[in-house]
Protein backbone atom coordinates (compact mmCIF):
# COMPACT_ATOMS: atom_id res chain seq x y z
CA UNK A 1 0.00 0.00 0.00
CA UNK A 2 1.47 3.20 -1.32
CA UNK A 3 1.19 6.25 1.09
CA UNK A 4 0.03 9.58 -0.94
CA UNK A 5 2.65 12.23 -0.75
CA UNK A 6 1.70 15.72 1.04
CA UNK A 7 1.43 18.29 -1.86
CA UNK A 8 0.35 21.97 -0.21
CA UNK A 9 -2.13 23.67 -1.47
CA UNK A 10 -0.05 26.41 -2.56
CA UNK A 11 2.04 23.65 -4.93
CA UNK A 12 -1.24 22.24 -5.88
CA UNK A 13 -2.80 25.82 -7.46
CA UNK A 14 0.80 26.39 -9.04
CA UNK A 15 0.97 23.43 -10.52
CA UNK A 16 -2.53 23.54 -11.99
CA UNK A 17 -2.17 27.65 -13.13
CA UNK A 18 1.58 26.31 -14.42
CA UNK A 19 -0.53 23.30 -16.53
CA UNK A 20 -2.94 25.82 -18.06
CA UNK A 21 -0.78 28.81 -18.99
CA UNK A 22 1.32 26.49 -21.25
CA UNK A 23 -1.88 25.37 -22.97
CA UNK A 24 -2.33 28.93 -23.65
CA UNK A 25 0.46 30.22 -24.90
CA UNK A 26 1.52 27.44 -27.29
CA UNK A 27 -1.34 28.89 -29.93
CA UNK A 28 -1.51 32.01 -31.30
CA UNK A 29 -2.16 35.35 -29.72
CA UNK A 30 -5.89 37.63 -30.39
CA UNK A 31 -6.44 41.00 -29.96
CA UNK A 32 -9.09 42.95 -29.12
CA UNK A 33 -8.87 46.85 -29.76
CA UNK A 34 -11.46 50.07 -29.73
CA UNK A 35 -11.98 51.88 -32.86
CA UNK A 36 -14.48 54.69 -33.16
CA UNK A 37 -17.67 52.49 -33.96
CA UNK A 38 -16.80 49.71 -31.96
CA UNK A 39 -14.64 46.99 -31.13
CA UNK A 40 -12.16 45.04 -33.16
CA UNK A 41 -10.98 41.27 -32.72
CA UNK A 42 -8.27 40.05 -34.68
CA UNK A 43 -6.53 36.66 -34.17
CA UNK A 44 -4.49 34.40 -36.67
CA UNK A 45 -6.46 31.56 -37.35
CA UNK A 46 -6.00 29.38 -40.91
CA UNK A 47 -9.45 27.36 -40.27
CA UNK A 48 -12.26 28.39 -42.15
CA UNK A 49 -14.87 26.62 -39.94
CA UNK A 50 -13.34 26.49 -36.07
CA UNK A 51 -13.95 30.08 -35.10
CA UNK A 52 -12.27 31.85 -32.26
CA UNK A 53 -14.14 34.89 -32.68
CA UNK A 54 -18.19 34.84 -32.59
CA UNK A 55 -21.32 36.05 -31.76
CA UNK A 56 -22.81 36.25 -28.44
CA UNK A 57 -25.87 38.75 -28.79
CA UNK A 58 -27.07 41.82 -30.12
CA UNK A 59 -23.94 44.28 -28.65
CA UNK A 60 -21.88 41.03 -27.28
CA UNK A 61 -19.06 39.05 -29.02
CA UNK A 62 -17.23 36.55 -27.83
CA UNK A 63 -13.12 35.67 -28.07
CA UNK A 64 -11.38 32.62 -27.11
CA UNK A 65 -7.78 31.43 -27.44
CA UNK A 66 -6.53 27.84 -26.43
CA UNK A 67 -8.12 24.32 -26.31
CA UNK A 68 -10.93 24.58 -28.96
CA UNK A 69 -13.30 22.08 -27.11
CA UNK A 70 -13.15 23.75 -24.07
CA UNK A 71 -14.19 27.26 -25.26
CA UNK A 72 -16.49 25.91 -27.76
CA UNK A 73 -18.30 24.43 -24.83
CA UNK A 74 -18.73 27.79 -23.14
CA UNK A 75 -19.60 29.62 -26.53
CA UNK A 76 -22.14 27.58 -27.13
CA UNK A 77 -23.29 27.88 -23.01
CA UNK A 78 -23.22 31.88 -23.32
CA UNK A 79 -25.14 31.83 -26.43
CA UNK A 80 -27.69 29.65 -24.95
CA UNK A 81 -27.78 31.81 -21.26
CA UNK A 82 -27.57 35.03 -23.55
CA UNK A 83 -30.69 33.78 -25.52
CA UNK A 84 -32.50 32.31 -23.38
CA UNK A 85 -32.08 35.32 -20.95
CA UNK A 86 -33.18 37.77 -23.39
CA UNK A 87 -36.28 35.52 -24.33
CA UNK A 88 -37.56 35.30 -20.45
CA UNK A 89 -36.60 39.19 -19.99
CA UNK A 90 -36.07 41.66 -22.74
CA UNK A 91 -33.33 41.66 -25.74
CA UNK A 92 -31.61 44.76 -23.44
CA UNK A 93 -31.22 42.49 -20.28
CA UNK A 94 -28.79 40.61 -21.61
CA UNK A 95 -25.52 42.53 -20.54
CA UNK A 96 -21.92 41.71 -21.28
CA UNK A 97 -21.50 41.90 -17.27
CA UNK A 98 -23.90 39.00 -16.69
CA UNK A 99 -22.08 36.62 -19.01
CA UNK A 100 -18.64 37.71 -17.78
CA UNK A 101 -19.73 36.64 -14.22
CA UNK A 102 -21.47 33.18 -15.52
CA UNK A 103 -17.70 32.48 -17.18
CA UNK A 104 -16.11 34.05 -14.63
CA UNK A 105 -17.76 31.56 -11.93
CA UNK A 106 -17.81 28.69 -14.24
CA UNK A 107 -13.84 28.40 -14.95
CA UNK A 108 -13.55 29.58 -11.25
CA UNK A 109 -14.86 26.71 -9.87
CA UNK A 110 -13.59 24.30 -12.43
CA UNK A 111 -9.98 25.33 -11.50
CA UNK A 112 -10.14 25.09 -7.90
CA UNK A 113 -12.06 21.49 -7.91
CA UNK A 114 -9.45 18.95 -7.54
CA UNK A 115 -11.57 16.52 -9.86
CA UNK A 116 -11.24 18.06 -13.20
CA UNK A 117 -8.02 19.53 -14.79
CA UNK A 118 -8.38 23.00 -15.44
CA UNK A 119 -9.40 24.61 -18.61
CA UNK A 120 -6.93 25.77 -20.57
CA UNK A 121 -8.79 28.62 -22.06
CA UNK A 122 -8.69 32.63 -22.36
CA UNK A 123 -11.55 34.29 -23.08
CA UNK A 124 -13.06 37.92 -24.38
CA UNK A 125 -16.21 39.26 -23.85
CA UNK A 126 -16.52 42.37 -25.91
CA UNK A 127 -19.39 44.72 -25.62
CA UNK A 128 -20.12 47.71 -27.88
CA UNK A 129 -22.34 50.46 -26.39
CA UNK A 130 -24.27 53.25 -27.56
CA UNK A 131 -20.97 55.43 -27.43
CA UNK A 132 -17.29 54.48 -27.41
CA UNK A 133 -17.02 54.89 -23.84
CA UNK A 134 -19.60 52.41 -23.05
CA UNK A 135 -17.89 49.68 -24.69
CA UNK A 136 -16.47 47.40 -22.97
CA UNK A 137 -13.95 44.06 -23.24
CA UNK A 138 -13.93 41.28 -20.27
CA UNK A 139 -11.33 39.49 -19.71
CA UNK A 140 -11.75 35.90 -17.97
CA UNK A 141 -8.51 33.61 -17.44
CA UNK A 142 -8.46 30.04 -16.63
CA UNK A 143 -8.79 30.49 -13.06
CA UNK A 144 -11.92 33.20 -12.98
CA UNK A 145 -10.33 36.12 -12.84
CA UNK A 146 -12.04 38.66 -14.40
CA UNK A 147 -10.51 42.17 -15.69
CA UNK A 148 -11.64 45.35 -17.12
CA UNK A 149 -9.90 46.13 -20.10
CA UNK A 150 -9.75 49.50 -21.98
CA UNK A 151 -8.38 50.44 -25.79
CA UNK A 152 -6.59 47.08 -26.39
CA UNK A 153 -6.00 43.36 -24.88
CA UNK A 154 -3.88 40.83 -26.32
CA UNK A 155 -4.52 36.87 -25.11
CA UNK A 156 -2.73 33.84 -25.91
CA UNK A 157 0.84 32.99 -27.67
CA UNK A 158 3.39 35.77 -26.96
CA UNK A 159 0.69 38.42 -25.68
CA UNK A 160 3.31 40.28 -24.01
CA UNK A 161 5.08 40.85 -27.38
CA UNK A 162 2.52 41.62 -28.69
CA UNK A 163 0.67 44.30 -25.92
CA UNK A 164 3.46 46.16 -25.98
CA UNK A 165 3.57 46.96 -29.80
CA UNK A 166 0.27 47.72 -29.05
CA UNK A 167 0.58 49.82 -26.49
CA UNK A 168 3.02 52.06 -28.50
CA UNK A 169 1.28 52.11 -31.46
CA UNK A 170 -2.26 51.95 -30.01
CA UNK A 171 -4.31 55.55 -30.38
CA UNK A 172 -7.99 56.05 -29.17
CA UNK A 173 -11.08 56.45 -31.69
CA UNK A 174 -8.80 55.26 -34.63
CA UNK A 175 -11.12 54.65 -37.85
CA UNK A 176 -11.43 50.93 -38.82
CA UNK A 177 -8.84 50.56 -40.83
CA UNK A 178 -6.30 52.32 -39.22
CA UNK A 179 -7.57 50.18 -36.26
CA UNK A 180 -7.10 47.11 -38.29
CA UNK A 181 -3.63 47.80 -39.50
CA UNK A 182 -2.15 48.49 -35.88
CA UNK A 183 -3.68 44.80 -34.83
CA UNK A 184 -2.75 43.22 -37.83
CA UNK A 185 0.70 44.30 -37.42
CA UNK A 186 1.14 43.74 -33.30
CA UNK A 187 -0.05 40.38 -34.33
CA UNK A 188 2.74 39.94 -36.86
CA UNK A 189 4.96 41.49 -34.35
CA UNK A 190 7.54 38.60 -32.59
CA UNK A 191 10.65 38.75 -30.75
CA UNK A 192 13.67 35.84 -31.25
CA UNK A 193 15.92 34.56 -28.79
CA UNK A 194 18.13 37.00 -28.48
CA UNK A 195 15.38 39.61 -27.81
CA UNK A 196 15.19 41.51 -31.36
CA UNK A 197 12.04 42.41 -33.05
CA UNK A 198 10.76 40.19 -36.10
CA UNK A 199 7.64 41.73 -38.35
CA UNK A 200 6.06 39.13 -40.61
CA UNK A 201 2.78 40.03 -42.93
CA UNK A 202 0.15 38.11 -41.86
CA UNK A 203 -1.98 36.69 -45.21
CA UNK A 204 -5.05 37.53 -45.22
CA UNK A 205 -6.41 34.74 -45.48
CA UNK A 206 -4.98 33.45 -42.07
CA UNK A 207 -6.93 36.18 -40.23
CA UNK A 208 -10.03 35.96 -38.33
CA UNK A 209 -11.81 39.14 -38.44
CA UNK A 210 -15.01 40.46 -36.58
CA UNK A 211 -16.17 43.29 -35.62
CA UNK A 212 -19.00 44.69 -33.08
CA UNK A 213 -20.22 48.23 -35.40
CA UNK A 214 -22.60 50.33 -33.73
CA UNK A 215 -23.17 52.12 -36.63
CA UNK A 216 -24.73 48.59 -38.25
CA UNK A 217 -28.58 49.21 -38.75
CA UNK A 218 -29.39 45.81 -38.24
CA UNK A 219 -30.07 45.32 -33.92
CA UNK A 220 -26.79 42.34 -34.11
CA UNK A 221 -24.11 44.57 -34.20
CA UNK A 222 -21.64 41.81 -34.60
CA UNK A 223 -20.33 41.01 -38.05
CA UNK A 224 -17.23 39.12 -39.77
CA UNK A 225 -14.86 40.74 -42.20
CA UNK A 226 -14.22 38.31 -44.90
CA UNK A 227 -10.82 38.14 -46.14
CA UNK A 228 -12.28 40.44 -49.76
CA UNK A 229 -12.93 43.86 -47.55
CA UNK A 230 -9.80 42.51 -45.74
CA UNK A 231 -7.34 42.89 -48.65
CA UNK A 232 -9.32 46.44 -49.41
CA UNK A 233 -9.13 47.32 -45.77
CA UNK A 234 -5.22 46.87 -45.38
CA UNK A 235 -3.77 47.75 -48.59
CA UNK A 236 -0.79 47.18 -49.67
CA UNK A 237 1.38 45.90 -46.86
CA UNK A 238 4.54 43.56 -48.60
CA UNK A 239 4.95 40.16 -49.06
CA UNK A 240 2.70 37.95 -46.72
CA UNK A 241 4.09 34.89 -45.06
CA UNK A 242 2.34 32.19 -42.99
CA UNK A 243 2.98 31.38 -39.60
CA UNK A 244 6.48 28.98 -38.51
CA UNK A 245 4.65 25.70 -38.72
CA UNK A 246 5.86 24.61 -35.33
CA UNK A 247 4.08 27.53 -33.62
CA UNK A 248 0.74 26.64 -34.83
CA UNK A 249 -0.72 23.86 -32.39
CA UNK A 250 -3.72 25.13 -31.55
CA UNK A 251 -6.47 24.29 -34.49
CA UNK A 252 -7.62 20.69 -34.57
CA UNK A 253 -6.98 21.07 -38.39
CA UNK A 254 -3.27 21.06 -38.30
CA UNK A 255 -3.42 18.03 -36.12
CA UNK A 256 -1.61 19.85 -32.69
CA UNK A 257 -3.87 18.76 -29.75
CA UNK A 258 -4.60 15.01 -29.10
CA UNK A 259 -8.10 15.72 -28.67
CA UNK A 260 -10.81 15.97 -31.69
CA UNK A 261 -13.19 18.86 -31.31
CA UNK A 262 -16.37 18.55 -29.97
CA UNK A 263 -18.68 19.69 -33.05
CA UNK A 264 -17.70 18.34 -36.58
CA UNK A 265 -15.85 21.08 -38.97
CA UNK A 266 -19.06 23.16 -41.13
CA UNK A 267 -19.28 23.38 -44.39
CA UNK B 1 -30.77 34.28 -11.87
CA UNK B 2 -30.32 32.02 -9.18
CA UNK B 3 -27.68 32.22 -5.95
CA UNK B 4 -25.17 30.21 -7.66
CA UNK B 5 -23.82 32.16 -10.79
CA UNK B 6 -22.14 29.45 -12.33
CA UNK B 7 -23.51 28.57 -15.74
CA UNK B 8 -25.35 25.22 -15.28
CA UNK B 9 -24.42 21.94 -16.55
CA UNK B 10 -27.19 21.78 -18.92
CA UNK B 11 -25.75 24.15 -20.77
CA UNK B 12 -22.14 23.23 -21.84
CA UNK B 13 -23.61 19.55 -22.54
CA UNK B 14 -23.07 19.72 -26.36
CA UNK B 15 -26.50 18.63 -28.13
CA UNK B 16 -28.78 20.58 -29.51
CA UNK B 17 -28.64 23.47 -31.69
CA UNK B 18 -32.54 23.91 -31.41
CA UNK B 19 -33.61 26.79 -28.69
CA UNK B 20 -37.04 26.14 -28.56
CA UNK B 21 -35.86 21.61 -27.76
CA UNK B 22 -33.12 23.94 -25.24
CA UNK B 23 -35.62 25.47 -23.65
CA UNK B 24 -38.19 22.09 -23.65
CA UNK B 25 -35.65 20.20 -21.56
CA UNK B 26 -34.24 23.07 -19.37
CA UNK B 27 -37.20 25.74 -18.89
CA UNK B 28 -40.28 24.04 -20.36
CA UNK B 29 -42.48 27.00 -18.52
CA UNK B 30 -41.44 29.20 -21.30
CA UNK B 31 -43.00 27.61 -24.21
CA UNK B 32 -46.04 29.10 -25.10
CA UNK B 33 -47.60 25.20 -25.75
CA UNK B 34 -46.71 24.07 -22.62
CA UNK B 35 -49.05 25.01 -20.09
CA UNK B 36 -51.99 23.31 -19.77
CA UNK B 37 -55.28 24.70 -20.25
CA UNK B 38 -58.93 23.92 -17.96
CA UNK B 39 -61.41 22.20 -20.32
CA UNK B 40 -63.62 24.35 -22.32
CA UNK B 41 -63.08 27.37 -24.71
CA UNK B 42 -61.38 30.24 -24.47
CA UNK B 43 -61.68 31.45 -27.84
CA UNK B 44 -63.70 34.63 -26.74
CA UNK B 45 -61.17 36.05 -23.28
CA UNK B 46 -58.31 37.49 -25.79
CA UNK B 47 -57.43 39.58 -28.73
CA UNK B 48 -57.13 38.10 -32.33
CA UNK B 49 -55.29 39.52 -34.94
CA UNK B 50 -56.83 38.92 -38.53
CA UNK B 51 -55.80 39.57 -42.09
CA UNK B 52 -52.51 38.98 -43.69
CA UNK B 53 -52.16 39.31 -47.46
CA UNK B 54 -48.35 38.32 -49.05
CA UNK B 55 -47.59 38.64 -52.46
CA UNK B 56 -44.12 37.74 -54.99
CA UNK B 57 -42.61 39.86 -57.31
CA UNK B 58 -39.65 39.35 -59.88
CA UNK B 59 -36.74 39.64 -56.96
CA UNK B 60 -38.74 39.21 -53.86
CA UNK B 61 -41.84 39.29 -51.75
CA UNK B 62 -44.22 41.49 -50.17
CA UNK B 63 -46.19 40.71 -46.54
CA UNK B 64 -48.49 43.24 -45.39
CA UNK B 65 -51.07 43.09 -42.64
CA UNK B 66 -53.92 45.25 -41.18
CA UNK B 67 -53.27 46.94 -37.57
CA UNK B 68 -56.52 45.51 -36.08
CA UNK B 69 -57.57 43.21 -33.26
CA UNK B 70 -60.92 42.70 -31.99
CA UNK B 71 -62.07 40.76 -28.99
CA UNK B 72 -65.75 39.81 -30.11
CA UNK B 73 -67.62 43.01 -31.25
CA UNK B 74 -64.85 45.19 -29.09
CA UNK B 75 -61.86 46.52 -31.29
CA UNK B 76 -58.87 45.72 -28.97
CA UNK B 77 -55.72 47.57 -30.86
CA UNK B 78 -56.09 49.95 -33.36
CA UNK B 79 -52.84 49.77 -34.30
CA UNK B 80 -51.30 46.17 -33.94
CA UNK B 81 -48.46 44.88 -35.45
CA UNK B 82 -48.63 41.27 -37.05
CA UNK B 83 -46.11 41.47 -39.93
CA UNK B 84 -42.75 40.60 -38.12
CA UNK B 85 -39.12 39.91 -38.95
CA UNK B 86 -37.95 36.88 -38.70
CA UNK B 87 -34.40 36.93 -39.25
CA UNK B 88 -32.56 39.19 -42.47
CA UNK B 89 -33.93 37.36 -44.80
CA UNK B 90 -37.58 36.50 -43.81
CA UNK B 91 -40.72 37.72 -42.16
CA UNK B 92 -43.98 36.10 -40.54
CA UNK B 93 -47.01 37.43 -40.72
CA UNK B 94 -49.83 36.23 -38.02
CA UNK B 95 -53.16 35.55 -37.77
CA UNK B 96 -55.37 34.13 -34.22
CA UNK B 97 -54.92 34.84 -30.96
CA UNK B 98 -52.78 37.99 -31.03
CA UNK B 99 -51.09 36.96 -27.50
CA UNK B 100 -50.10 33.70 -28.14
CA UNK B 101 -49.27 34.74 -32.05
CA UNK B 102 -46.98 37.21 -30.71
CA UNK B 103 -45.10 35.09 -28.53
CA UNK B 104 -44.91 32.55 -31.23
CA UNK B 105 -43.17 34.64 -33.81
CA UNK B 106 -40.78 35.66 -30.78
CA UNK B 107 -39.76 31.79 -29.89
CA UNK B 108 -39.52 31.87 -33.45
CA UNK B 109 -37.03 34.86 -34.26
CA UNK B 110 -34.73 33.60 -31.39
CA UNK B 111 -35.05 30.18 -32.75
CA UNK B 112 -33.46 30.86 -35.95
CA UNK B 113 -30.66 33.63 -34.60
CA UNK B 114 -29.85 30.95 -32.01
CA UNK B 115 -29.38 28.50 -34.67
CA UNK B 116 -27.56 31.05 -36.95
CA UNK B 117 -25.08 31.51 -34.07
CA UNK B 118 -24.21 27.93 -32.27
CA UNK B 119 -24.26 26.21 -36.19
CA UNK B 120 -22.49 29.69 -37.70
CA UNK B 121 -24.73 29.15 -41.09
CA UNK B 122 -27.84 29.95 -41.73
CA UNK B 123 -30.71 27.61 -42.56
CA UNK B 124 -32.06 27.07 -46.05
CA UNK B 125 -35.59 28.94 -46.05
CA UNK B 126 -37.67 24.94 -45.89
CA UNK B 127 -35.14 24.66 -42.85
CA UNK B 128 -37.23 27.75 -41.47
CA UNK B 129 -40.50 27.20 -42.38
CA UNK B 130 -40.37 23.76 -41.26
CA UNK B 131 -39.26 24.74 -37.78
CA UNK B 132 -42.30 27.09 -37.79
CA UNK B 133 -44.23 24.33 -38.78
CA UNK B 134 -43.14 22.35 -35.59
CA UNK B 135 -43.99 25.50 -33.25
CA UNK B 136 -47.66 25.48 -34.84
CA UNK B 137 -48.19 21.61 -34.23
CA UNK B 138 -46.97 22.25 -30.32
CA UNK B 139 -49.80 24.48 -30.10
CA UNK B 140 -52.85 21.84 -31.13
CA UNK B 141 -53.94 21.38 -27.80
CA UNK B 142 -54.76 25.16 -27.65
CA UNK B 143 -56.12 25.46 -31.05
CA UNK B 144 -58.59 23.03 -30.17
CA UNK B 145 -59.47 25.14 -27.49
CA UNK B 146 -60.36 28.40 -29.52
CA UNK B 147 -56.68 29.44 -29.30
CA UNK B 148 -55.50 29.05 -32.29
CA UNK B 149 -52.65 30.19 -34.11
CA UNK B 150 -52.39 31.22 -37.95
CA UNK B 151 -49.06 32.42 -39.44
CA UNK B 152 -48.01 32.89 -42.66
CA UNK B 153 -43.97 32.36 -43.55
CA UNK B 154 -42.60 34.53 -46.67
CA UNK B 155 -39.02 35.11 -47.34
CA UNK B 156 -36.15 35.72 -50.11
CA UNK B 157 -34.50 32.27 -51.20
CA UNK B 158 -30.27 32.88 -51.24
CA UNK B 159 -30.23 29.95 -53.01
CA UNK B 160 -32.84 29.77 -55.59
CA UNK B 161 -33.11 34.10 -55.66
CA UNK B 162 -36.61 34.14 -55.63
CA UNK B 163 -39.24 35.18 -53.31
CA UNK B 164 -41.31 32.46 -51.45
CA UNK B 165 -44.10 32.47 -49.56
CA UNK B 166 -45.27 29.48 -47.25
CA UNK B 167 -49.20 29.14 -45.54
CA UNK B 168 -50.41 26.70 -42.38
CA UNK B 169 -52.32 25.39 -41.02
CA UNK B 170 -53.14 24.78 -37.12
CA UNK B 171 -51.82 21.40 -37.35
CA UNK B 172 -48.58 22.76 -38.43
CA UNK B 173 -49.35 21.50 -42.03
CA UNK B 174 -47.39 23.73 -44.04
CA UNK B 175 -47.45 25.01 -48.12
CA UNK B 176 -45.77 26.42 -50.31
CA UNK B 177 -47.94 28.59 -52.11
CA UNK B 178 -46.97 30.34 -55.44
CA UNK B 179 -47.50 34.08 -56.23
CA UNK B 180 -49.69 35.20 -53.56
CA UNK B 181 -51.62 34.16 -50.24
CA UNK B 182 -53.98 35.64 -47.33
CA UNK B 183 -54.73 34.44 -44.03
CA UNK B 184 -57.17 35.79 -41.35
CA UNK B 185 -60.85 36.75 -41.36
CA UNK B 186 -60.67 38.64 -44.06
CA UNK B 187 -58.44 36.44 -45.72
CA UNK B 188 -61.73 35.51 -48.75
CA UNK B 189 -62.39 39.15 -49.51
CA UNK B 190 -58.59 39.79 -49.74
CA UNK B 191 -57.55 36.64 -52.17
CA UNK B 192 -60.65 37.64 -54.28
CA UNK B 193 -59.00 41.02 -54.68
CA UNK B 194 -55.39 39.33 -55.36
CA UNK B 195 -56.41 36.88 -57.91
CA UNK B 196 -57.97 39.87 -60.26
CA UNK B 197 -55.21 42.04 -59.46
CA UNK B 198 -51.61 40.31 -59.62
CA UNK B 199 -49.74 39.58 -62.20
CA UNK B 200 -46.47 37.71 -62.49
CA UNK B 201 -44.69 40.50 -63.81
CA UNK B 202 -45.44 43.74 -61.03
CA UNK B 203 -43.06 45.90 -59.79
CA UNK B 204 -41.85 46.12 -56.17
CA UNK B 205 -43.99 48.97 -55.65
CA UNK B 206 -47.01 48.05 -57.47
CA UNK B 207 -47.05 44.53 -55.75
CA UNK B 208 -46.99 46.89 -52.59
CA UNK B 209 -50.19 48.97 -53.65
CA UNK B 210 -51.78 45.72 -55.05
CA UNK B 211 -51.39 44.43 -51.25
CA UNK B 212 -52.77 47.43 -50.13
CA UNK B 213 -55.67 47.42 -52.25
CA UNK B 214 -56.58 43.73 -51.23
CA UNK B 215 -56.48 44.76 -47.54
CA UNK B 216 -59.00 47.62 -48.63
CA UNK B 217 -61.35 45.14 -49.75
CA UNK B 218 -60.56 42.86 -46.32
CA UNK B 219 -61.42 46.03 -44.92
CA UNK B 220 -64.66 46.35 -46.70
CA UNK B 221 -66.23 43.19 -46.32
CA UNK B 222 -65.10 42.13 -42.85
CA UNK B 223 -65.80 43.88 -39.77
CA UNK B 224 -62.29 42.51 -37.76
CA UNK B 225 -59.97 44.17 -40.37
CA UNK B 226 -59.32 47.54 -40.19
CA UNK B 227 -58.75 49.88 -43.42
CA UNK B 228 -56.59 52.42 -43.22
CA UNK B 229 -57.32 55.07 -40.48
CA UNK B 230 -56.87 58.53 -42.14
CA UNK B 231 -57.68 60.55 -38.90
CA UNK B 232 -55.17 58.70 -36.85
CA UNK B 233 -52.68 58.32 -39.98
CA UNK B 234 -52.57 54.35 -39.03
CA UNK B 235 -51.43 52.38 -42.10
CA UNK B 236 -50.72 48.44 -42.68
CA UNK B 237 -47.30 47.49 -41.70
CA UNK B 238 -45.92 46.43 -45.07
CA UNK B 239 -42.39 44.36 -44.87
CA UNK B 240 -40.50 43.75 -48.14
CA UNK B 241 -37.87 40.95 -49.12
CA UNK B 242 -35.43 41.22 -51.73
CA UNK B 243 -31.84 39.68 -51.77
CA UNK B 244 -30.62 42.99 -49.81
CA UNK B 245 -32.70 41.52 -46.59
CA UNK B 246 -36.25 42.24 -45.18
CA UNK B 247 -37.01 45.72 -45.05
CA UNK B 248 -40.15 47.24 -43.29
CA UNK B 249 -41.57 50.35 -45.10
CA UNK B 250 -41.75 53.81 -43.31
CA UNK B 251 -45.59 54.39 -42.19
CA UNK B 252 -45.09 57.60 -44.11
CA UNK B 253 -44.54 55.84 -47.28
CA UNK B 254 -47.19 53.92 -47.14
CA UNK B 255 -49.33 56.48 -45.51
CA UNK B 256 -48.60 57.97 -49.48
CA UNK B 257 -49.86 54.98 -51.10
CA UNK B 258 -52.87 54.90 -48.69
CA UNK B 259 -53.93 58.00 -49.88
CA UNK B 260 -53.73 57.01 -53.36
CA UNK B 261 -55.74 53.87 -52.84
CA UNK B 262 -58.25 55.54 -50.51
CA UNK B 263 -58.78 58.64 -53.05
CA UNK B 264 -59.30 56.59 -55.94
CA UNK B 265 -61.84 54.61 -54.02
CA UNK B 266 -64.03 57.78 -53.80
CA UNK B 267 -63.90 57.54 -56.98
CA UNK B 268 -65.47 54.01 -57.49
CA UNK B 269 -65.88 52.36 -54.29
CA UNK B 270 -65.45 49.00 -55.04
CA UNK B 271 -61.83 49.24 -57.00
CA UNK B 272 -59.98 48.66 -60.09
CA UNK B 273 -61.69 47.07 -62.72
CA UNK B 274 -60.40 44.46 -63.71
CA UNK B 275 -60.17 43.95 -67.81
CA UNK B 276 -62.83 41.22 -68.98
CA UNK B 277 -61.49 39.44 -71.91
CA UNK B 278 -64.27 38.36 -73.95
CA UNK B 279 -66.78 40.70 -73.00
CA UNK B 280 -68.79 43.52 -74.73
CA UNK B 281 -68.35 46.14 -72.70
CA UNK B 282 -64.80 47.75 -72.98
CA UNK B 283 -62.87 47.75 -69.74
CA UNK B 284 -61.68 51.18 -70.20
CA UNK B 285 -62.35 52.42 -67.00
CA UNK B 286 -59.52 50.95 -65.27
CA UNK B 287 -57.47 54.17 -65.90
CA UNK B 288 -59.31 55.93 -63.31
CA UNK B 289 -57.91 53.97 -60.28
CA UNK B 290 -54.59 55.72 -60.82
CA UNK B 291 -52.62 52.23 -60.35
CA UNK B 292 -52.86 49.63 -63.19
CA UNK B 293 -50.02 49.80 -65.29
Amino acid sequence: MSTPFYVSPEQLMKDRADFARKGIARGRSLAAVQYADGVLLVTENPSKALHKVSELYDRLAFAAVGRYNEFENLRIAGVRLADMRGYAYDRRDVTGRGLANAYAQTLGTIFSSGGEKPYEVEIFVAEVGKTAADDQIYRLTYEGRVADEHGYAVMGGDADTVASYLKEHYTDGASLDAALAVAVSALGHSSDERGEAQDRVIPVEDLEVAVLDRTRSQPRKFRRILPGKLTELLGERGPAEAAPEAHVSETPTNGGTEEPPVAPPLA
Amino acid sequence: MTGDARIPAAFLRPGTSSFSDFIGENAPDLLPARRSLPAGTAADLAPHGTTIVAATFPGGVVMAGDRRATMGNVIAQRDIQKVFPADEYSVVGIAGTAGLAVEMVRLFQVELEHYEKIEGSVLSLDGKANRLSALIRANLGMAMQGLAVVPMFAGFDLDSEVGRIFGYDVTGGRHEEAAFFTVGSGSLFARGALKKLYREDLSQDDTVRVCLQALYDAADDDSATGGPDMARRIFPIVWVVTAEGALELTQEDIGALADEVVAARFARPDGPLAPLPGGDSSTGSAGDNGQEA
